[in-house]
């Protein structure tokens, strides 16, 4: 007999932390993007995808940290108010 | 082919036979032995597995505890303050219901240290939802390692599963052995196939937190499993064993001259021998007495009421004390006794606890025999007035 506790994952569609998110929002401009991908690898969250030269953030879950923003090298990522 | 070999290589090899995949562990008088062994059939390439060496029991147990959530074969080993030092390890591999195999080789509890040999580690732990198996022999422990991990890894029990045997006088002791060989244990033991585990492929959470809607269930599902499904594979196992290997395993208990008699002995470990010798030696004397041994401590055959019901007289003998109360495996026969008689207004024998050999005292077959002769309710068996007193 065993109790229903082993717990098969779930996208955490129910869950949109995005909701957290006050201040700013990233904005890419898509403008000097070298592809360095710095601003995918840095997102605490793995809110940015795309490839190549173009990336973009999911706002459903993004916390508005500013931290790809920060370290874009051509600064082709700014933060607007939200 | 029987080979007159020390205790604790006998269990390694017999371990290494039903090929776990991963050992873990940390030494510790008196288990060391059956993990330098392991150590030594895994560096001479004669186990294929996964020898991980850890800075602590606690490290040991949680090492093997990932390991069978991957789905594989596991074991450890270890005693006495290494047990306690796994006691929450264990109590989460019952609660994530994984198929842990161990041996505890019996050692008495700190402070003060003593190294030598009596059964309060692993009773301490009665608690955890652990299967607890216990062997009078060096042979029975080679036999129980085998049928434990079948009992442990079927999918409807899923519960760590411990082997104790007695420190020194199993681990250290030598006796003509034969290893369950190889042939056979292939035959009898199956390779585990989990019914769940980690897997990047497939993700689940094991172990999660939950709230009070959640964790009763739990306990009840081990309940159900140990009280149902635990004592019907013993015996199917201990049957199965018997009729492959040829050699008999008892199961849940095993009777000793019990037929007849009007006094039953109820033990557990090593020193059931000395028990049977005893009551040999009283029926020579026309005496009606017997032994239970218990085998599995943890389910509890309770099954047992059946035999101490027809007697006068129960004698318990162990090698542990709760301390503030009585010996554990006591309560555990007097509750049993007193649900059944209390149910079928059978007239109860009288109940005696007699707790011997802790810190590794020995035990006398003349003790046993005044024991007999004896009417205490609770004693300690060989108490030295001399070394009582004032605490220098």
């Amino acid at each position: 007999m065993f109790a229903k506790i082993i717990l098969i994952p779930a996208t955490g569609l129910n869950n949109k932390t995005g909701s957290w998110r006050v201040k700013k929002r990233p904005k890419f401009l898509h403008q000097n993007c070298t592809g360095c991908r710095q601003c995918y690898l840095s997102c605490p969250e793995g809110c940015i995808s795309g490839s190549k030269k173009e990336y973009n953030v999911d706002l459903d879950y993004c916390k508005g940290c500013g931290i790809c923003a920060n370290i874009c090298p051509v600064n082709d990522i700014i933060m607007e108010q939200e | 082919m029987k080979e007159f070999i020390e205790g604790a290589v006998a269990i390694a090899r017999s371990v290494a036979n039903c090929k776990p995949a991963v050992v873990s562990a940390y030494p510790i008088t008196p288990q060391t032995h059956i993990v330098e062994e392991l150590a030594s059939l895994v560096a001479n390439g004669k186990l294929k597995a996964e020898f991980v060496n850890v800075e602590s029991e606690h490290s040991a147990a949680s090492c093997v505890l990932g390991a069978s959530a991957t789905g594989v074969r596991v074991y450890s080993s270890t005693s006495s303050q290494g047990l306690l030092l796994m006691a929450e390890v264990l109590f989460n591999a019952a609660g994530m219901r994984l198929p842990v195999v161990m041996c505890c080789v019996n050692r008495a509890v700190s402070a003060p240290i003593n190294i030598w040999n009596d059964q309060q580690d692993i009773v301490t732990l009665r608690d955890a939802g652990l299967i607890l198996l216990f062997a009078e022999t060096i042979q029975e422990a080679c036999d129980l390692h085998v049928q434990a991990f079948k009992i442990a890894e079927d999918p409807n029990i899923m519960l760590p599963c411990i082997v104790n045997i007695d420190g020194y006088i199993l681990s250290h002791g030598y006796e003509p052995v034969e290893i369950p060989p190889q042939d056979l244990v292939d035959k009898f033991l199956p390779p585990y196939n989990p019914p769940y585990k980690l897997d990047v492929n497939n993700p689940l959470t094991l172990g999660p937190l939950v709230g009070p809607e959640w964790y009763l269930e739990t306990r009840y599902a081990i309940q159900e499993t140990l009280n149902n499904d635990v004592k019907k594979k013993i015996v199917e196992v201990a049957e199965e064993f018997t009729k492959l290997f040829g050699r008999k395993s008892y199961g849940l208990f095993e009777e000793y001259k019990t037929e007849d008699a009007e006094t039953v002995f109820v033990t557990m470990g090593s020193i059931a021998g000395l028990v049977k010798e005893v009551v040999d030696e009283l029926r020579q004397q026309n005496q009606k007495v017997g032994l239970v041994r218990i085998i599995s401590y943890r389910p509890f055959p309770n099954e047992i009421v059946k035999i101490l019901l027809k007697t006068k007289r129960v004698i318990v003998l162990e090698k542990c004390i709760s301390l503030g109360s009585k010996g554990p495996l006591f309560e555990d026969v007097v509750s049993s006794l007193y649900i059944e008689a209390s149910n079928n207004g059978n007239k109860l024998p009288v109940v005696n606890n007699y707790i011997c050999g802790l810190g590794g005292r020995d035990v006398y077959k003349e003790e046993l025999i005044e024991v007999y002769k004896d009417k205490e309710t609770i004693k300690f068996i060989g108490l030295k007035k001399e070394n009582l007193g004032s605490f220098i």
